[in-house]
């Protein structure tokens, strides 16, 4: 009797890791997969992306030197995330710790406003910021699109800095003072060190939104100033072009060692849960 | 001496007004223009009323749009919820290295490249894709499949550029309850899956909420993935803003759908808001 109570048991214990574990390795597969095919087809040696590829070779890597086009969007790209960047963890610092352990409700008003363009629409964003510049006069440029990219990215260096703030121990400060440290020294000795892998945190998640931009580049840009994903968008609206692709491996390898570093440097997994 | 203590710990709020500035200017202001110009009966300006959202709520195909938009991220959150919730279950209980090796595996997608991520979709659902190919080669099908530029496609892609932002709060909630109720609850006699349906899966309503909610907001506002897999027969709010406002140049009427947008979003985020205190209340009962 004993022994069927058991084996029910065990059956029930079965069939649920089993569900679980085969849903979530299905899972698993789905997340990678992308990312393996692209590296995967980006090495091959025919001029369409079938799959599999008829032969492997590196012509569409070679191929990326001569892409101008591309290559002028990823300057521009990376000068306007780095601008933003720039922006967001300075203004975005500022401003969490003028808001991280006040109570008052202006700063829980700000901190709310600080954070909202996280669920707003970003292209409604866009839409807005063209009309509003196009109303006082200002033709999109660099600035306007730094400007516009700045408001999306601030959302995650605040949100990160925010909560270093919350976890951080007072009398860490208050010791530092009592031991005569003035206020620019306790920030600089005391605050800033521990807060600094939740701002580079940010600060890292905040650069790659920027980078990644669409919906606000999409309004905020004009022929001078083309981004890579718009200009990588269009390209695969118009035909599949396996310099995209290759183009594609060389973002993925190095988003992957970015990411290493910014898990070496500042835990960034237990900053994104 | 108290005031002076206090002081140390805390930072000027004045500290915040620069960004504070930059928000009203470079946010607000916008915002505000955007819903002045929603109210513009015509393009040349001047003229107030409600014509243009009469336009849209008036308009079946308008309406269309709306309601396949916010219909798709049901359909992608649903799908994203049930593959991603058994991921988080995985990392809870896995060894070291393989939550690792896991949570690389999520935030891999999350920090790659959008038209990255939405290219290689591309890729597999083509008529030469992988997926075509595997079931040619199967002798499965004669004619490739059309998967591109349907709404499954649609809804796969979305789940798989998503699916981080449903797994990660869940093993957030996971990580926070008690591992001893499971064992309680099991040696009160339930079984796994009672155990599961009885104690885990209420306790952690709160990470599933907002998986949820930053799922769905994130899938009917995915202006590239929408675009690029569902192609020029499915449209979705975001390129209906985009071409009422680019390639039409009806500036007022691309304000109106980009307002009733912006107002459906965020009766959503308020929905999922409100369940979210209802489950932090429930969870913690």
């Amino acid at each position: 009797m004993s022994n069927i109570a058991g084996r029910r048991i065990d059956l029930d214990a079965l069939s649920f890791r089993i569900v679980m574990t085969g849903i979530a390795l299905m899972a698993l597969v789905l997340l990678v997969a992308p990312t393996v095919v692209v590296i995967w087809v980006s090495f091959t040696s025919g001029y369409s992306l079938k799959f599999p590829p008829p032969g492997y070779s590196l012509r569409w890597y070679g191929e990326l030197w001569n892409a101008w086009q591309l290559q002028f969007a990823m300057m521009n790209s990376l000068k306007v995330a780095a601008w933003a960047t720039g922006l967001s963890v300075l203004l975005g610092v500022s401003a969490s710790l003028g808001i991280a352990r006040s109570p008052t409700l202006t700063a829980k008003v700000l901190d709310s406003l600080f954070l909202s363009p996280l669920v707003l629409p970003a292209l409604a964003f866009g839409l807005s910021s063209l009309m509003f510049f196009s109303m006082i006069g200002v033709p999109v440029s660099p600035l306007t699109l730094i400007i516009g990219h700045t408001v999306v990215s601030v959302p995650f260096v605040v949100r990160n800095t925010v909560a270093s703030l919350a976890q951080m121990n007072p009398s860490l400060l208050e010791a530092s003072s009592s031991l005569g440290a003035g206020r620019w020294y306790g920030f600089r000795r005391v605050t800033l060190p521990l807060i600094r892998p939740g701002i580079m945190a940010g600060g890292f998640i905040a650069f790659m939104a920027s980078f990644d931009n669409v919906p606000v580049s999409l309004f905020l840009r004009d022929a001078a100033t083309d981004m890579l994903p718009i200009r990588m968008w269009q390209d695969l609206e118009g035909r599949l072009d396996v310099t995209v692709a290759a183009l594609s491996g060389v973002l993925i390898v190095a988003t992957i060692a970015l990411m290493l570093v910014m898990e070496r440097a500042a835990g960034l997994s237990k900053r994104l849960t | 001496m108290a005031a002076t203590l206090r002081d140390v710990t805390t930072y000027d709020l004045k500290l915040a007004a620069p960004l504070a500035a930059g928000f009203v200017l470079f946010f607000v202001t916008p915002l505000v223009i955007l819903l002045a110009l929603s109210f513009q009966t015509d393009q040349q300006g001047g003229h107030y009323g409600l014509t243009q959202y009469v336009n849209f709520l008036g308009d079946s195909f308008s309406l269309g749009v709306l309601g396949s938009t916010l219909w798709l991220g049901v359909k992608v959150t649903v799908l994203t919820l049930l593959l991603g919730y058994p991921v988080a279950w995985l990392h809870q209980r896995s060894p070291g290295w393989a939550r690792g090796l896991i949570m690389l595996l999520v935030l891999l997608p999350l920090l790659t490249s959008v038209v990255v991520r939405t290219f290689a979709w591309v890729v597999i659902l083509g008529r030469q894709g992988i997926v075509n190919a595997t079931l040619a080669w199967l002798g499965l099908i004669d004619t490739p499949l059309k998967l591109l530029y349907t709404d499954g496609g649609v809804v796969v892609a979305l789940a798989q550029v998503q699916m981080p932002l449903m797994v990660l709060p869940i093993i957030t909630a996971l990580s926070r309850i008690d591992p001893n109720l499971a064992d309680a609850s099991s040696v009160l006699g339930a079984g796994h899956w009672r155990t599961f349906r009885k104690v885990i899966l209420p306790l952690s309503l709160p990470g599933i909420v907002a998986g949820c909610l930053l799922t769905y907001a994130a899938a009917i506002t995915a202006f590239i993935t929408q675009s690029l897999i569902g192609g020029g027969q499915m449209l979705f709010m975001p390129m209906y803003i985009y071409q009422q406002a680019s390639t039409l140049q009806n500036w007022p009427f691309a304000a109106a759908i980009s307002i009733v947008f912006l107002v459906s979003v965020l009766v959503v985020v308020s929905i999922f808001n409100a369940l979210g205190r209802l489950s932090r209340g429930y969870a913690n009962a």
